[in-house]
């Protein structure tokens, strides 16, 4: 467990997992931790999964795809207009031709934010999100207090990141309830004129691009790296 | 079905708790369940609308109070001895007690980058005309399936306008059923916030969802 929360240590001990009476009321992580271990030997035994690529799906996840590959994209289209008005136009085509692309991005929508409007992505009835930008989505996002929140009270999420919009910006949510898959393109902040797109890119978190978040100010990238 | 997978306006959950990048897993097991999860959706033993409507078959109460992971892990479960391919009381002994069946494909660690780059696009050909066009009111229809859906609640029976058409997709209220696709218009619908949730809502707000054209009808 780390990251301060306790979204996997919820103590109900009589909700499920009722063939391991032999334990005694241990933690409901321990239980799930014997059932994926006895799972997982299972599926080996019986051929139906190579244990190498376990090995490589999880590394793929924890290694290579992840939030910077949105970052570029942002980065890029921050940088380049024509680059921006194809994302637009066409998300998942010019966000393959930076090499984005597959599984939980097969149909990818950018939406902007602008001085008028704000836009928030959630999915209410799961976790779809747009994996080959993003990786894999965190705990809250997957969780119920936001997916009940952000599409009655997105000010109110907006609140529990910090942030807050004036009263005039229209905001919109997008509800995942398809296979489209939506990446907000956040506003560029002010006095970044001459940036680099690698410098861009370190400004994109990946809450802006979920639109919980704003991208950093230089000065708060510069807070961050002191 | 009216489960508890469909959160959209509930109330009393408490705060967003944000988090950073990394970690990116909080427990050892979760990257095994992950995984394990990807590598059997690799063998084409059951589609991403089964292992939804696995998912969100969960009872209520174990839904609400499990972490992702371990909805994932349930339904994995549940589809794997569905399926015939694991019984519970092999999981409960931790080893394999029955000769099973092969399954159709076996995701080789070589294969992951291509099959992950592939995908599962769920657009299809058809020359079925669109039902709506971009600007016509419609009603999400008032509709309480029993079986796996992805009309939320929360619009059941609103007005707003088709935004957005997006061709013809995997329709997933058939497609969880394992009888087939039935490709189906998908349209992006966008309702004002008083429209979903009454009075005394933000008129600042807009809510954008993407629906087949069965949840719908013309206004």
């Amino acid at each position: 467990m780390s990251g301060g929360n306790d979204h996997h240590g919820h103590h109900h001990h009589d909700h499920d997992h009722d063939h391991h009476h032999d334990h005694d009321h241990g933690s409901h992580l321990s239980e799930t931790d014997a059932r994926v271990r006895a799972l997982e030997s299972i599926l080996i035994e019986k051929g139906y999964v190579d244990p190498a690529a376990l090995d490589v799906l999880i590394e793929t996840y924890e290694t290579q795809v992840g939030p910077h590959n949105g970052a570029r994209v942002v980065a890029k289209a921050w940088s380049d207009p024509q680059f921006r008005d194809w994302l637009m136009r066409d998300a998942t085509a010019a966000i393959h031709s930076l090499g984005y692309i597959g599984r939980q991005g097969e149909h990818m929508v950018a939406v902007e934010n602008t001085a008028d409007e704000h836009n928030m992505v959630v999915c209410t009835l799961c976790s779809c999100y747009p994996w080959p930008v993003l990786g894999l989505p965190p705990v809250w996002y997957k969780s119920a207090p936001y997916r009940a929140k952000a599409v009655r009270d997105p000010r109110g999420v907006l609140a529990d990141f910090g942030v807050s919009l004036p009263g005039d910006t229209q905001i919109r949510v997008w509800d995942s309830t398809a296979e489209i898959r939506y990446l907000v393109l956040p506003r560029r902040p002010e006095g970044t004129e001459g940036w680099s797109e690698e410098e861009l890119a370190r400004l994109v978190t990946r809450d802006s691009m979920i639109g919980t978040g704003l991208a950093l100010t230089p000065a708060e990238l510069q807070e961050q790296n002191a | 079905m009216n489960g508890a997978q469909d959160l959209g306006g509930m109330m009393g959950f408490g705060a967003v708790v944000p988090e950073p990048v990394k970690p990116l897993f909080h427990a050892d097991w979760e990257p095994r369940a992950f995984a394990l999860t990807l590598a059997m959706g690799a063998t084409g033993e059951w589609n991403i609308d089964m292992s939804r409507r696995a998912r969100e078959s969960m009872e209520p109460g174990r839904y609400l109070t499990s972490s992702y992971y371990q909805i994932w892990l349930s339904a994995l479960e549940s589809l794997l001895a569905e399926r015939g391919l694991v019984e519970p009381e092999e999981i409960a002994a931790g080893r394999s007690l029955h000769q099973s069946r092969p399954v159709k494909r076996v995701l080789a660690a070589g294969d992951v980058a291509a099959v992950l780059a592939r995908g599962g696009p769920s657009d299809r050909e058809s020359d079925a005309p669109a039902g709506f066009a971009v600007g016509d009111r419609v009603r999400a229809r008032n509709m309480h399936p029993t079986g796996h859906t992805r009309i939320p609640r929360y619009c059941r029976g609103r007005v707003g306008v088709i935004e957005a058409v997006h061709g013809v997709h995997v329709f997933p209220d058939v497609s969880s059923t394992g009888t087939g696709e039935q490709p189906t218009w998908l349209y992006g619908v966008v309702f004002d916030g008083p429209e979903l949730w009454g009075e005394g809502t933000d008129p600042s707000l807009k809510v954008r969802i993407d629906l087949w054209e069965p949840y719908l009808e013309a206004l």
